[in-house]
């Protein structure tokens, strides 16, 4: 980036809830700095300015699901110094992968009268499914300090300084009660990404896998643990298959059984 | 001379979702405006078939990254009146107080961050707070406080992860709730400060000829339980919607749009809830309306930033009153037991009434899910 102007951020959204871009506007105490440190290019939720790339980073909110978001994608790389994907959608194809494991044809007839009006993709991927992507903030949603960090790390031309363990030694770090351990509650911290501080566990729950699959997980091995739980086959697959669904380590559990 | 020409706004900013706005304008008259939904459909409906009933709330909050809370509540709400379970006072309080962190946080984000440019001539709230920090410093307040409650009982801000079924995996101690009183009480007196800076916007004198539609509750300003009404007699239990209320699609939005049977257009958000509700408001959040010359009710939808200014204000004092009278819920949840039926609810989301209908079998396993989300009615 030229040291003559402020960086250019630019945030696009495609198949998503705003979440995770929300985030970025819940860094109240931050927000102010941040935005007299960058000039936003992009960013509807927040603004109607918007100039033409390059953009110096780009955050991109959101899975593919139509052919032309599948387009669009491409045309932002294009415009893109460099690109990071944020949150489970973008990261994983979201919740809304769940398609990928059915008929889309009959979903759109179950949600529309006239499915004629409806364009969709069979399946919802992940941005990194059709572009080249520079680092991957995982999270449903995604933690607001975590992205500053990811945006600080970009625009100093550093590597972002994000764990890639698990919740499970999140969860040990912290000190709490394992609520598998003690509790036989069901909970899928060995196997998930680190990020949210494992919050479930903090408020006596098991971990529901927002953050997706850590970098080397084992969901075999858990899932014996979650079947002596109590959990059936069906109850397991559930599990498994919520907000990153198609990332491979955990479709796998579905799709070996 | 009829002078003919198009405005079109591919892409609405500082809305939420995937908007674009066609007006066509004959002879200085608006002849014709089209909305158009392009968000791509994610098939919420579609998808929850098969899963249990008590991953409802968790799934659906993924509908909405801005109102989580109003799509949890609405699943849980629907689960346990199917399955004839009534929450304690104690857990319905507390999740009234979520509630109204979700709305602070919301209506914040929506005056300061969405709307008032548009009144004040710049392209966002970050522009607007180049010219006036404290300004932008104080809806930033405002939202934060918001967002400490939905932090500390939701665990976090967007997608909490902390409500069930029945109510809580776990409930505050009176002494984690204590401090949130303090900042409470900054963004009310920041709120007041709201109210009249919004009432003193200059906008169009236009009223809408729309039937008004909100929740309303005999005992309360209505948030999370009522009866729907209107203002123009409609007076009907939440489980009687689908004989009142239909949906239609349109070839140019993926999303459908909601009308009143044999009735027509209708309109829900804060200005229908303020011509419902209104005398169930704070006294200070209605002495505010009357200085912000709102009266009975509003039908200017230019003026909904000031209606919504005043349920911001009533927010703050309501999230106060719960806190002061807390005691913490013992357990914290109720077990809720899965029966082959269908429940509803609805409750009112910071942008309006929100929907929600299911059956489930015995197992609780849905069969089918209904939800009609306020976006296509509300202002």
């Amino acid at each position: 980036m030229s040291a003559d102007r402020a960086p250019r951020l630019a945030v696009w959204k495609f198949a998503s809830c705003d979440g995770c871009q929300l985030s970025l506007l819940d860094l109240e105490d931050e927000l102010p700095a941040l935005a007299a440190a960058v000039e936003i290019a992009e960013f509807h939720e927040a603004t109607s300015h918007n100039v033409e790339g390059p953009y110096d980073l780009s955050l991109v909110e959101g899975s593919i699901t139509t052919e032309h978001d599948a387009e669009r994608i491409r045309a932002v790389r294009r415009a893109s110094r460099a690109l990071v994907t944020i949150g489970a959608c973008a990261t994983a194809g979201g919740v809304q992968a769940l398609r990928n494991f059915a008929d889309v044809d009959e979903f759109v007839a179950a949600v529309y009268a006239s499915p004629q009006y409806i364009s969709t993709l069979a399946t919802s991927t992940p941005i990194a499914a059709h572009v080249d992507v520079d680092f991957e903030l995982h999270g449903c949603p995604i933690d607001k300090h975590q992205l500053l960090e990811v945006i600080s790390a970009f625009l100093a031309g550093r590597r972002p300084s994000i764990s890639s363990t698990s919740v499970c030694s999140e969860c040990k770090r912290r000190g709490l009660v394992c609520v598998s351990v003690a509790h036989g509650t069901p909970c899928l911290g060995p196997v998930t990404h680190a990020g949210c501080g494992a919050l479930c566990p903090a408020y006596n729950r098991g971990c529901f896998g927002c953050y997706g699959p850590m970098e080397t997980p084992r969901p075999d091995a858990l899932v014996g643990l979650l079947r002596a739980q109590g959990l059936d086959g069906r109850s397991v697959e559930r599990l498994f298959q919520t907000f990153n669904a198609a990332a491979e380590p955990f479709r796998r559990v579905v799709d070996d059984g | 001379m009829a002078e003919r020409r198009t405005i079109r706004t591919g892409y609405l900013a500082r809305v939420e979702g995937e908007g674009a706005f066609t007006v066509h304008v004959a002879g200085g008259r608006v002849e014709h405006a089209e909305l158009r939904i392009f968000e791509p459909p994610r098939f919420f409906e579609a998808l929850l078939r098969g899963r249990s009933f008590a991953e409802a709330p968790d799934i659906t909050a993924r509908i909405c990254g801005i109102c989580p809370v109003a799509y949890q509540t609405s699943s849980m709400n629907a689960m346990e009146d199917l399955c004839g379970v009534e929450v304690p006072e104690p857990i319905r309080a507390l999740r009234r107080l979520l509630y109204c962190g979700e709305w602070i946080e919301s209506h914040a984000l929506h005056i300061y961050l969405l709307h008032a440019p548009d009144f004040l001539g710049y392209d966002g709230a970050l522009e607007l707070g180049r010219d006036a920090p404290a300004i932008l410093e104080r809806g930033l307040q405002i939202k934060q406080a918001g967002n400490r409650i939905m932090r500390l009982l939701g665990g976090r801000e967007v997608h909490p992860i902390n409500v069930r079924l029945g109510g809580f995996y776990r409930v505050p101690s009176p002494a984690e709730l204590a401090p949130l009183t303090e900042v409470l009480e900054r963004a009310r007196e920041a709120a007041i400060q709201t109210v009249r800076w919004t009432a003193g916007f200059e906008c169009p004198e236009r009223e809408l000829d729309a039937e008004l539609v909100a929740l309303s509750h005999p005992g309360e300003y209505a948030i999370e339980r009522g009866r729907i009404r209107s203002d123009r007699g409609l007076d009907i239990a939440v489980n009687e919607y689908t004989h009142h209320f239909a949906e239609e699609h349109l070839a140019r939005s993926t999303a459908l749009y909601s009308r009143l049977r044999e009735r027509g257009t209708y309109l829900c958000g804060p200005l229908a809830r303020y011509a419902l509700n209104h005398a169930q408001l704070s006294p200070v959040a209605r002495e505010l309306a009357r200085e912000a010359g709102l009266g009975d009710s509003c039908r200017n939808p230019f003026r909904s930033i000031v209606v919504r200014s005043v349920e911001l204000l009533y927010a703050c004092d309501e999230a106060l009153a719960i806190i002061a009278a807390y005691q913490p819920p013992d357990p914290p949840f109720v077990e809720v037991r899965p029966r082959q039926g269908v429940g509803h609810a609805a409750t009112e989301a910071p942008r309006g009434m929100l929907y929600h209908r299911y059956a489930i079998d015995a197992q609780g396993a849905i069969t089918d899910a209904r939800i009609v989300p306020p976006r296509r009615t509300s202002w």
